[in-house]
């Protein structure tokens, strides 16, 4: 049992669950009808790698428990998502920027872990991979769609982009974990994705007539299990049915 | 120029009725088929958008990964189901726009099941069950109704629904054969949906006004109350196959009819729900009102941004 490789994965899967999560809130609220269905199709493909990624770690970590153990009845500590992916919506705005954001690094980071000498980890970036490629393209026309369409929105997005901006660093974080995984060819550099990820960030920004924050200020601890006020209340919700009727099956 | 005159269109459109062909958007229709279907399909639409709420309302709490993911799919689905019903709509010349603003203003109706609380888990199987599975029996003659969109609509939406009757069975299966605690939870989203279910077929042939003009136009091919029986007939078996009791105690099996006999449904009710006073009727318009409005510097922004690219590729 690899327990680098159990931790590693959950990181991943811990993004996918919390930010499919949030997504998933807008379920029957969207702005637009088609939209509704394009949220709801990304919570649903952020849902299924969390469960693909959940059964990875439980599987690695060989402590018999089971994805649906690891998603419902961690504590809080226990998450490893970075801040960003617990976040609240707030406007659709909001939404669509932490979403870029994350499609973008998660974009080349799939893209990357697809070459992991870990044959699992690559099969689930491979097949990620794809979903992503089209999440990354819907988040970021809509970035541009919001930051050059009106007065308004320019305003609305930019507002999300200046909030939300002091979280994406974390996005690169790595410690000893990273680094024993890299030597064996399993895990993902992530300096060699920042700048890739820096230079798409401006690409479409500019072209959304964005202005990307110059602020050294960085908002991080997600990934060591130190969450933000939000993220207990998103638990207490996720995890309502199990902790209530502890033991059961559904 | 050749002056056809009303009674040669309407006897066209009369006999490509009898001899079941399809009327198609752009064929020659009376003004009462046109505002009859429009009435319906609009409805009919409205009805899987609000339909959302309920089950969006457990998405963030479902149990486990897989019906999480199930659900969500489903309620997907019915978005999907709302669009091509809007755009049937669309093909009879109403505006999509101002059919949901109907809804908004109170105007349109929908589904009045809808307008009911999903207060535990056990309302997801028994709105997939019950709810669905009465959808479905509405449903399937609708893939035969004489206006061609319609119809090609609800074969697609008819192959979706029977996954979701089948899943909401499965959850609701899952809780009568589990625990003391899952079984009563089963229990009683039966008790409070069964009734309801039953009022999703209308109001009793007698009183169902526009029954048999829409039947003459094949939009409609059965009666409210004989689709309500035929779904009665179907459900009761299957409640007693997972130990679940049907809240009616004058239910009881007729030999002869070979159809099952239950007791009054409270019509009182169902005109209350309908006239806009159920447990949920506010909240549900509330909510698709604030998505409009909440959305609205959204669609902006899109028109926008579509214009300025369009006026710059054509400098």
């Amino acid at each position: 049992m690899n327990n680098s490789i159990s931790t590693y994965t959950l990181r991943i899967a811990d993004d996918s669950l919390i930010l499919g999560h949030r997504v998933s809130e807008w379920c029957g609220h969207g702005p637009i009808l088609e939209e509704d269905i394009a949220l709801t199709n990304i919570a649903l493909d952020l849902i299924g790698q969390a469960t693909s990624l959940l059964e990875y770690a439980a599987a690695t970590e060989g402590k018999g428990r089971t994805a649906d153990d690891l998603a419902f009845l961690r504590y809080e500590r226990d998450y490893t998502n970075v801040l960003l992916a617990e976040q609240p919506n707030g406007d659709f705005g909001q939404t669509i920027v932490r979403q870029w954001l994350f499609d973008t690094f998660r974009l080349f980071f799939y893209e990357a872990l697809c070459y992991s000498k870990d044959p699992q980890l690559a099969a689930i970036a491979e097949k990620s991979l794809k979903e992503t490629k089209y999440h990354f393209k819907h988040s970021s026309e809509w970035v541009i769609r919001l930051g050059d369409g009106t007065e308004e929105s320019h305003q609305r997005a930019q507002a999300a982009l200046d909030l939300l901006w002091r979280y994406a660093e974390e996005l690169f974080f790595m410690n000893a974990v990273d680094h024993e995984l890299i030597a064996q060819g399993i895990a993902v550099d992530l300096t060699t994705i920042k700048p890739l990820w820096l230079e798409r960030i401006q690409h479409v920004a500019k072209e959304a007539t964005l202005k990307l924050p110059e602020t050294n200020w960085v908002m991080k601890g997600g990934r060591e299990g130190q969450h933000s006020e939000y993220l207990g209340y998103l638990l207490a919700e996720m995890q309502y049915m199990q902790r209530t009727y502890p033991g059961m099956e559904w | 120029m050749k002056e056809i005159n009303l009674t040669e269109l309407e006897a066209a459109f009369q006999s490509k009725l009898d001899r079941e062909i399809r009327i198609e958007p752009n064929d020659w229709m009376p003004a009462d088929y046109r505002k009859t279907l429009i009435r319906q399909i609009s409805q009919h639409a409205h009805s899987e958008i609000v339909g959302m709420l309920p089950e969006g309302n457990w998405i963030t709490r479902a149990p486990n990964l897989r019906r999480k993911a199930v659900l969500l799919a489903k309620v997907q689905d019915e978005a999907g189901h709302g669009l091509y019903l809007y755009s049937a709509v669309e093909t009879l010349g109403a505006d999509r726009e101002e059919t949901i603003d109907d809804l908004h203003s109170g105007k349109a109706k929908y589904s009045s099941i809808f307008n009911y609380p999903t207060v535990s888990w056990a309302d997801m199987g028994a709105i997939g069950w019950l709810v669905d599975g009465a959808a479905i029996m509405n449903q399937v003659p609708l893939c035969r109704c004489s206006y061609g969109p319609y119809a090609r609509a609800m074969v697609r939406v008819c192959k979706e629904e029977s996954f979701h009757q089948r899943q909401g069975f499965e959850i609701i299966s899952k809780l009568a054969l589990g625990t003391p605690e899952q079984k009563e939870m089963a229990q009683d989203a039966l008790n409070r949906w069964w009734w309801p279910a039953l009022m999703m077929f209308g109001p009793n042939d007698a009183d169902s006004p526009h029954t048999q003009q829409s039947m003459n136009w094949k939009i409609k091919r059965s009666t409210n109350d004989e689709l309500r029986q035929l779904f009665i007939d179907v459900t009761v078996p299957q409640a007693e196959l997972i130990g679940l009791t049907i809240p009616d105690p004058d239910l009881k099996w007729n030999q002869e009819t070979g159809h099952y006999e239950i007791g009054t449904i409270n019509w009182d009710e169902f005109w209350a729900v309908v006239s806009g006073n159920g447990p949920c009727n506010r909240e549900r318009v509330a909510a698709r009102k604030k998505a409009k409005e909440d959305g609205m510097w959204v669609r902006e922004a899109a028109l926008a941004h579509a214009e300025k690219r369009k006026a710059r590729q054509a400098s």
